[in-house]
């Protein structure tokens, strides 16, 4: 019987419903998580971010080369660890808020925006939404560069890093961030720092994604180092022509006869 | 009823063993004495991480000064890089009570090897063997020394470098770290170690090591960034004093805020 009045404040009926299942013996699904290393950084013209791109199911690598640096909008985008359907529709939707919010405006979408939008969906799913992000872009603000994590709570620095392979990065980068870093070295600093989470981290693998996101441009480097090529298999498998021997041939025609008939104002759509 | 004659006026447990079939080393004691037994739950005042790596003349470990209180930073002065003779030092993290229970068997050990009188002495590589039976037969006893430790050495122009934890696992490698260390320092360490054991002098592994410990200070809650650092070389060893770490935290100078907060 569906409750009319709701009352004010957070309802947790849903928790006692999955209570109850589980000690009934049904447990909570298991998600897919992203595993992961994924990580942000200021330099002197902007922002680059960089991810890993493996997806684990438990020990199970589920996809070898998954894209983790999620579309906000033209200069703003969001790395995504934890669940990755969490990460996947979460940041789906915020952009495609972000646009709306845009034409409403009719101003260019700031970070801090998107930021707000997703620290207080995620708030208020108390943390049941797995979405570890980083987010970053440039807008007339300037830089910016956040962390926001699955209970809601977020961080404005000049580095970041996320997901399992984040204490391996986040090593490189106490080594080698300083201020007003060029390109480059950035760019070099984030490949570093990834190949850490991706050596050193079991739930981080496969290749390098790295974004690099300044006032004029925005800069999508898919598969930027893949330091895990498969290695050319030694043998040709292929079987060779005439390996099997056969006795007859007989080709047959599926259409025996073929009679077109054109009815009405032919294929076009009818917008009358 | 109990037929041997030996077992008669012994103390006896009719629930478990009524005719004294264990043998007495493994019958199980009720007397007065095992009901105040403790079996090690938990460790208390800990040591976080030791790192330690091979270099070209030898091996260099470090650890920091500090034995925490749980979150509290209780002993600022304790030295977790312990001596064994001329050639081999072992570093500790985990319950520093187990550690210093271990660095006296260990003292006592050397004695008697001495006093034996064989002119051997025992190397990096005997000393750990030891210890990881030592850790190994406590674990199955389900009475844990709760440490992790690194041992390294230098003998008969070997270096050695081995790792045994309280669960007895052991493993060899040319960087080793514990605790936190084995997440943040072990990636530095391998990117700058692995493949140059035999080159690296012993500044560049200095520095190695000093930018890991640096690296750690920043990030693992229960460290401090007061150090000292074991060398072992053919020259024997040397534990350095504590050393001060240069920290950098002008980074946040510009931040204002955790989000959308400008002032």
């Amino acid at each position: 019987m569906e409750n009319v009045f709701r009352s004010p404040g957070f309802d947790f009926s849903n928790e006692l419903r999955n209570n109850f299942m589980t000690e009934k013996g049904l447990p909570l699904p298991k998600a897919t998580s992203t595993g992961t290393t994924i990580v942000g950084c200021l330099f002197k013209d902007g922002i680059v971010l960089g991810a890993d791109t493996r997806a684990t199911e438990g020990p199970i690598v589920a996809d070898k080369n998954c894209e983790k640096i999620h579309y906000i909008t033209e200069s703003i985008r969001c790395c995504g660890a934890g669940t990755a359907a969490d990460t996947e529709f979460t940041t789906a939707l915020i952009s495609s808020n972000m646009e709306l919010h845009g034409l409403q405006t009719g101003r260019k979408p700031r970070v801090v925006t998107a930021m707000t939008m997703l620290k207080q969906m995620l708030f208020r799913y108390q943390g049941q939404v797995g979405a570890a992000l980083v987010l970053g872009g440039v807008d007339s603000t300037g830089p910016h560069l956040f962390t926001i994590h699955p209970h809601g709570s977020t961080d404005k620095l000049p580095y970041v890093t996320m997901g399992s392979g984040s204490l391996a990065a986040m090593a490189v980068f106490e080594s080698g961030w300083k201020a007003n870093m060029e390109r480059e070295d950035a760019l070099n600093l984030v490949k570093a720092a990834i190949s850490a989470g991706i050596f050193n981290d079991l739930g981080s693998g496969s290749n390098v994604d790295a974004c690099i996101i300044t006032e004029h441009s925005t800069e999508m480097l898919r598969n930027v180092e893949m330091p895990n090529e498969r290695v050319q298999k030694e043998r040709d498998y292929k079987f060779r022509r005439g390996t099997t021997a056969w006795k007859k041939e007989d080709v047959r025609k599926l259409i025996v006869e073929e009679q077109v008939t054109i009815l009405g104002p032919g294929d076009e759509m009818d917008i009358s | 009823m109990d037929h041997f004659p030996t077992n008669w006026g012994r103390p006896r447990n009719d629930a478990f063993d009524a005719y004294g079939t264990y043998p007495i080393a493994q019958r199980p004691k009720n007397d007065a004495f095992s009901a105040g037994v403790q079996h090690t739950q938990q460790p208390i005042v800990t040591g976080t991480s030791v790192l330690a790596i091979k270099y070209k003349d030898g091996i260099m470990m470090a650890a920091d000064n500090l034995a925490s209180y749980g979150s509290l930073a209780r002993f600022k002065d304790i030295q977790r890089l312990h001596a064994v003779g001329d050639n081999t030092v072992i570093g500790a993290g985990g319950d520093m009570s187990d550690f210093q229970y271990i660095q006296t068997i260990l003292d006592e050990l050397m004695i008697d090897e001495f006093t034996s009188g064989d002119h051997q002495t025992l190397g990096p590589a005997e000393i750990h063997e030891y210890l990881s039976q030592i850790m190994y037969a406590r674990r199955s006893k389900m009475n844990p020394l709760w440490n992790s430790l690194l041992v390294g050495g230098f003998k008969d122009g070997q270096r050695f470098l081995a790792y045994v934890d309280l669960l007895g696992t052991t493993y060899s490698a040319s960087t080793l770290a514990t605790g936190y260390g084995s997440y943040i320092a072990q990636p530095l360490l391998r990117k700058a170690v692995e493949g140059y054991e035999d080159v690296l002098t012993e500044e560049e592994a200095l520095k190695i090591i000093e930018n890991s410990m640096r690296v750690l200070y920043y990030r693992d809650a229960r460290s401090l960034n007061k150090y000292q650092v074991a060398t072992i070389t053919e020259k024997g060893v040397t534990i350095s004093e504590s050393r001060q770490l240069e920290t950098s935290w002008s980074f946040a100078e510009g931040i204002r805020g955790y989000g959308a907060q400008t002032q």
